[in-house]
């Protein structure tokens, strides 16, 4: 019976389909929220002193993205346009409460390093911009992978400039020392400013790869 | 001459289109209007008279302007060095010792600032700027004498790159170059630099008894900081200056005379308001630096210092309005630094404005800020920042003024 159903599924498209697929691989690099549409910058700044809380940030901001982008398309044509924001809202801070009370229960040091940021996850523009742009227009299924594709771009720079950072801030990688005694933290790494700066070299690296031009 | 000319002119062809090294022409273009006046000839469209004064000209005058506190700076260093060490030296051993220290910094600002700007003319295939002939003398100037040179090369190369070759090379960026480099270890590197172990160059040598190596600025701030902490209600006047003659580890090392000559710890270049001064006397009397924003600069400096004298509310602000021209590097920063041209502001009011704001905004910063004594070095960036958005709004006043006249005239 099962084999049945899911063979229909797949005569009309199937599940991993080629658009499908792009709406996963998308994100991570011709469409990255952070690096191409310049969202999620605050959190990206904030988070990234070092890896493990970067990669629990990452992680909790995927969940969020793709079951609030799950529910809402499943709901989508129930809402009233004029008051979609505040249900957005509701919905988005489920999962922002659903992840806090997870990560207090099991990571409770990452918990309070992160800080505000998991409850400033609700404002994250990743996150209210997928709902509005994809979400409320799309099938659920497709929104689901658009937010785990667009939780994991984000996630993908925030790892990176984690790394630079804590590797080159404290000579450090996921709390272990990786660089001999000698090497003297930059402490420009460890503050945001660092931050701003190696976003925007990913950024420069990312545009002379993929042949970026300035539009006039 | 001859031999230089004929050499160059024998090596020509290889770099000329076509030639062996084709891509290397901008390095030997480099070379040559280096060492002689570049014969490029003006177009048969649009002007026909060239002044002799380029942008290389305009560069080896700041670079002029700039050896009075180079020369000091070294001999200072040395000095700086034999008082922390308690031995007696002449003059030449003094300077020489100082040289010791100062031109290593000297030579690794610029062999890695050039090469940097060198790759990024050959691959962007444009003749290599002048601009780093100056920002790699100033680097050197703005550091301590005690950096590590590793620190001096990625200050450096940050600089260049993310400070200039970003926003498109020479002319194009936003913020001062030397002043990045230096915020750059400021932020990256603190130990190195700030703090009172940094500004005497010591070599392996022991200090004296009783050695501080503190600036003027950083005693200032201790002072003013203690005093607060205190809430003893003792009355400030004076108690910063009181503090720079009884802290001072030699007796009357920092009396306002000696921090007008510069015989003080500080960074290389900066300690010395009168090598500044013979510095913008020699910008201002060529036209190369703008004496607008000089004048404005040290007037917003002392204006800000005397208006906080009248509020006096830590023994910061109670000191004398002088003592902030002649402490840390405000005459330097405002000489050499404001009047960067590429980063002032472009207008004529617009400079009145931005050195104006330049002075106070250093004074604001030392008083208010325990965490920064020195605020020239912030001040100037942030006025970097702000200088298009003054010319914009000179330019809209210029606007407004003629508009209104328009409007009179055709009532």
């Amino acid at each position: 019976m099962a084999e049945v159903a899911e063979k229909e599924i797949k005569k009309s498209e199937g599940l991993f389909s080629k658009k499908n697929r792009k709406l996963l691989t998308d994100p991570l690099d011709a469409n990255n929220p952070v690096t191409v549409q310049v969202l999620g910058i605050c959190s990206s700044l904030a988070v990234t002193v070092q890896l493990k809380p970067a990669i629990v940030m990452a992680l909790g901001l995927t969940f969020v993205t793709a079951f609030s982008n799950l529910l809402i398309s499943m709901i989508r044509d129930t809402i009233p346009s004029r008051i979609r924001i505040i249900v957005q809202l509701a919905i988005v801070s489920v999962f922002v409460i659903v992840l806090d009370q997870l990560l207090k229960a099991y990571v409770y040091d990452v918990w309070k390093q992160l800080s505000v940021f998991v409850g400033l996850i609700i404002t994250n523009c990743i996150v209210m911009g997928r709902l509005e742009a994809y979400a409320m227009a799309n099938k659920p299924w497709p929104s689901f992978l658009d937010g785990i594709g667009n939780g994991l771009g984000y996630g993908v720079i925030l790892v990176a400039v984690a790394f630079i950072r804590e590797l080159f801030g404290s000579g450090s990688l996921f709390g272990f020392k990786v660089l001999p005694s000698w090497y003297i933290g930059n402490g420009l790494m460890m503050l945001p400013a660092g931050a701003c700066i190696i976003v925007g070299i990913i950024i420069w690296i990312q545009r002379s790869w993929n042949g970026y031009a300035e539009e006039d | 001459m001859k031999f230089l000319r004929n050499l160059l002119d024998k090596q020509k062809p290889a770099f000329e289109k076509g030639g062996k090294y084709e891509k290397l022409h901008p390095v030997f273009d480099a070379f040559e209007t280096f060492l002689f006046s570049p014969n490029h000839t003006t177009g048969s469209t649009g002007a026909q008279i060239r002044d002799a004064v380029d942008l290389k000209r305009m560069m080896n005058t700041v670079i002029i302007a700039m050896l009075p506190c180079l020369l000091f700076g070294m001999w200072n260093v040395g000095y700086q060095h034999h008082l922390a060490t308690g031995k007696a030296a002449d003059f030449i051993s003094q300077f020489l010792i100082g040289a010791w220290a100062v031109i290593p910094v000297v030579i690794v600002s610029y062999s890695v600032g050039l090469g940097i700007e060198f790759y990024f003319a050959v691959r962007k295939g444009h003749s290599v700027n002048e601009g780093y002939l100056v920002t790699g003398m100033l680097i050197p100037l703005v550091m301590p004498p005690t950096i590590p040179l590793w620190q001096v090369a990625l200050a450096t190369a940050f600089a260049v790159i993310i400070g200039k070759e970003v926003f498109g090379g020479t002319g194009m960026n936003i913020l001062n170059v030397a002043m990045t480099a230096r915020a750059f270890l400021y932020f990256a590197y603190p130990g190195q630099m700030a703090g009172s172990n940094v500004w005497a160059y010591l070599g392996d040598e022991k200090t004296v008894q009783g050695y501080s190596g503190a600036t003027a600025l950083g005693i200032v701030a201790e002072t003013s900081a203690k005093l607060s902490e205190d809430k003893t209600g003792l009355p400030f006047a004076n108690a910063g200056v009181q503090a720079l003659t009884s802290d001072a580890w030699i007796k009357g090392l920092f009396s306002d005379w000696n921090l007008f000559i510069g015989t003080v710890p500080g960074s290389i270049g900066e300690t010395s308001t009168l090598m500044c001064l013979i510095g913008a006397v020699i910008l201002i009397f060529t036209g190369v630096g703008s004496w607008k924003i000089i004048v404005s600069g040290f007037a917003g400096t002392y204006l800000m210092a005397l208006l906080l004298n009248t509020l006096a509310i830590n023994a910061f602000m109670a000191i004398p309005a002088h003592y902030h021209i002649v402490m840390g590097g405000v005459a330097f920063g405002i000489v050499y630094m404001a009047t960067d041209p590429v980063t002032a502001a472009h207008t004529e009011t617009g400079k009145w404005i931005y050195g104006f704001l330049i002075g106070a905004f250093t004074v604001l910063i030392r008083v208010f800020n325990p965490a920064y004594p020195e605020g020239i070095m912030l001040a100037v960036l942030l006025m970097n920042v702000f200088a298009p958005l003054i010319d914009f709004y000179v330019v809209d006043a210029n606007k407004q003024r003629r508009k209104n006249r328009l409007k009179y005239a055709t009532l």
